[in-house]
């Protein structure tokens, strides 16, 4: 009658637990898992750099011409126009990035909840910290590094298009002479880590709003702020708060480097503009580390409440 | 040292009383079947067992908290809340290798050897299992893991009838031995009757009844009565009665089976008959579910 207590009275007493676990490594493995689930966060800027060079090869015939109009204008000019194409690629993939990273935290603690995966992960022993810093971790350091990697290559195919389309009229040599491609490559790498930091509050309240609502994130991440921003405008008439979001938005890029302002109209390179690093006034920027504290904050307060969060 | 240990356990949503401080005491080495009507309390139990929830009172999992150390404590403890759950993004060969690499009890090539039973392919995707294979897989990992104790939250639900025979199977000859400790929920109450060693009945956010299997099989018995017999046994103080093809059935608790035997032929009462005996009177009693 009773099969299971028979087969329990067969079974040996004595199958302790084997006592040497395996070797576990639960954040990497968390790390690993968003990128299995998230394809867009290397598809989506190979996509963009498909696109620019393709843009870039359709217009490939005309670099002869283009290039010895360039040549023809003074020294700061001309560098810019041989500049430009390799700074808008690198900005179409970072912004693409971007993006990117905006859509990947929003859904990051929701979609767990939404396909009630979120019951499999807390099945393992991975801790809701480690589940919540894996993530974090996605647009603070995996996407600079995709960001970087994926730009590299599409300059580095875009400076041997252009040496091949410009072979025949002799001016190949001028990109290679011209383009300072390596400082172009170290603005970015330290421009990339700058704003990851500066960032840092922005992922940190996407993935708290992520864990928090039920639906609709993305108004429930940007209403508030423009709600704040509109009382303000209404109460003050004042736009504070609105420039300080912008600034925080935006300006993670340039807060690391001594920035020379040109007149709007004048086209200088950006090697121009960035003209150096300055890596002591970014970290004494005291909006660095309030961002810093405030992101830390906010992740604590995912954490927790992760922690609490079942299906929808 | 007992596997579960609960003392006015307690969980309110609300104004809604989930669980009304029930007292919980669940050995080592069994298995328990928990059954009640839904929000009876058994899922708002089982999250608090597991670390899902917060809760009042007093819970001891393998000697932890469970809200505090759930990371700790998924060492040791496997569940699988229904079939669908496992991220139907991820590959089957993706499952096994994020569990290996997370777990420290899981063996690998166990699981494949599970797996190797069916007719999963490493390079599917989970969406593109059909819901038994889902729950194959989701056994094949869980089994694969060296735990304490599982917690299986209606396991077979919306499962044919083929995988959910082979689904206990599984469980009882591969899985189970004296040293784990299985907790089970299911509205397919027929299906654990024989895998059970221990049942509980949970309303309301009370329980109900609290029995082995032993102590079941010794208490309750159910007679077949021809209508001449019927105001006889009626007279024993039946339980339950109900009717089929003509005849009655009666059930008894803790009746003498000397004098039922006089009456016609006893048997042990179906889980689920116990259940709508026990039940059916007390959500009357208790009015909304």
């Amino acid at each position: 009658m009773n099969g299971a207590s028979e087969i329990a009275a067969e079974s040996p007493m004595n199958s302790n637990p084997t006592e040497n676990p395996n070797p576990v490594r639960p954040f990497y493995w968390s790390v690993r898992r968003e990128l299995w689930e998230n394809r867009s966060i290397y598809m989506a800027p190979i996509v963009a750099a498909v696109v620019v060079l393709f843009g870039f090869g359709m217009t490939a015939f005309n670099l002869p011409q283009l290039r010895r109009n360039a040549l023809a204008l003074e020294p700061a000019r001309m560098r810019a126009a041989i500049e430009l194409p390799y700074d808008a690629a690198a900005m179409m993939i970072m912004f693409t990035v971007f993006i990117v990273a905006i859509f990947y935290c929003l859904d990051a603690l929701h979609g767990e909840r939404r396909d009630r995966s979120i019951l499999f992960w807390k099945s393992l022993p991975v801790s809701d910290l480690t589940s919540v810093l894996s993530k974090a971790f996605v647009p603070l350091a995996i996407l600079p590094v995709v960001t970087f990697v994926v730009v590299f290559a599409t300059q580095l195919l875009m400076l041997v298009l252009s040496t091949l389309v410009l072979l025949p009229s002799g001016l190949a040599g001028t990109t290679w002479q011209l383009l300072p491609w390596p400082r172009l490559l170290s603005i970015l790498l330290y421009g990339l880590v700058t704003s990851a930091l500066w960032e840092a509050p922005v992922y940190a309240w996407l993935l708290l709003v992520s864990s928090w609502a039920r639906r609709a994130t993305f108004l429930w991440a940007v209403l508030p702020w423009l709600a704040i921003g509109a009382i303000e405008k209404l109460a003050f008439d004042t736009t504070h708060f609105i420039r300080m979001l912008v600034h925080r938005l935006t300006g993670g890029f340039n807060v690391g480097f001594v920035v020379v302002e040109y007149p709007k109209e004048t086209h200088v390179p950006v090697v121009d503009r960035l003209t150096q690093f300055d890596p002591v006034k970014f970290l004494s920027n005291p909006g660095l580390w309030i961002g810093l504290v405030i992101a830390a904050a906010f992740l604590i307060a995912t954490v927790r409440l992760r922690r609490s969060r079942g299906p929808l | 040292m007992p596997c579960i240990e609960a003392r006015g356990l307690r969980k309110t949503y609300g104004p809604t009383v989930a669980l009304e401080g029930i007292n919980l005491r669940v050995d080592e080495g069994r298995i328990l079947g928990l059954i009640g009507p839904n929000g009876a309390g058994k899922s708002t139990a089982l999250n608090a067992i597991l670390g899902l929830t917060p809760y009042e009172g007093e819970l001891r999992v393998l000697g932890r908290n469970p809200w505090d150390e759930r990371d700790q404590l998924m060492r040791d403890v496997c569940f699988i809340a229904d079939v669908a759950v496992l991220p139907r993004w991820m590959r089957v060969s993706q499952a096994l290798d994020y569990v290996a690499g997370v777990h420290p009890r899981f063996d690998r090539a166990k699981a494949e050897s599970f797996l190797g039973r069916t007719e999963i392919k490493r390079t599917s995707k989970i969406r593109q299992l059909s819901k038994g294979m889902v729950a194959q897989l989701h056994l094949a990992l869980v089994m694969a893991i060296d735990a304490r104790l599982l917690v299986l939250d209606e396991p077979t639900l919306g499962l044919d009838i083929l995988y959910r025979k082979q689904f206990y199977d599984s469980l009882l000859n591969d899985y189970f031995d004296h040293s784990r400790t299985i907790i089970v929920t299911t509205h397919q109450v027929e299906e654990i009757q024989n895998v059970i060693t221990d049942l509980m009945f949970i309303n309301h956010g009370r329980i109900v009844l609290e029995c082995s299997m032993e102590q079941f099989e010794a208490r309750y018995a159910e007679v077949m009565v021809s209508p001449d017999h019927l105001a006889a046994a009626q007279a024993l103080g039946p339980i339950h009665t109900r009717q089929l093809f003509g005849r009655s059935i009666l059930l008894f608790d803790k009746a003498d089976r000397g004098q039922l035997a006089a009456l016609g032929d006893i048997r042990t009462p179906s889980i689920a008959d116990l259940f709508v005996a026990v039940m059916g009177g007390n959500s009357e009693a208790g009015g909304n579910k």
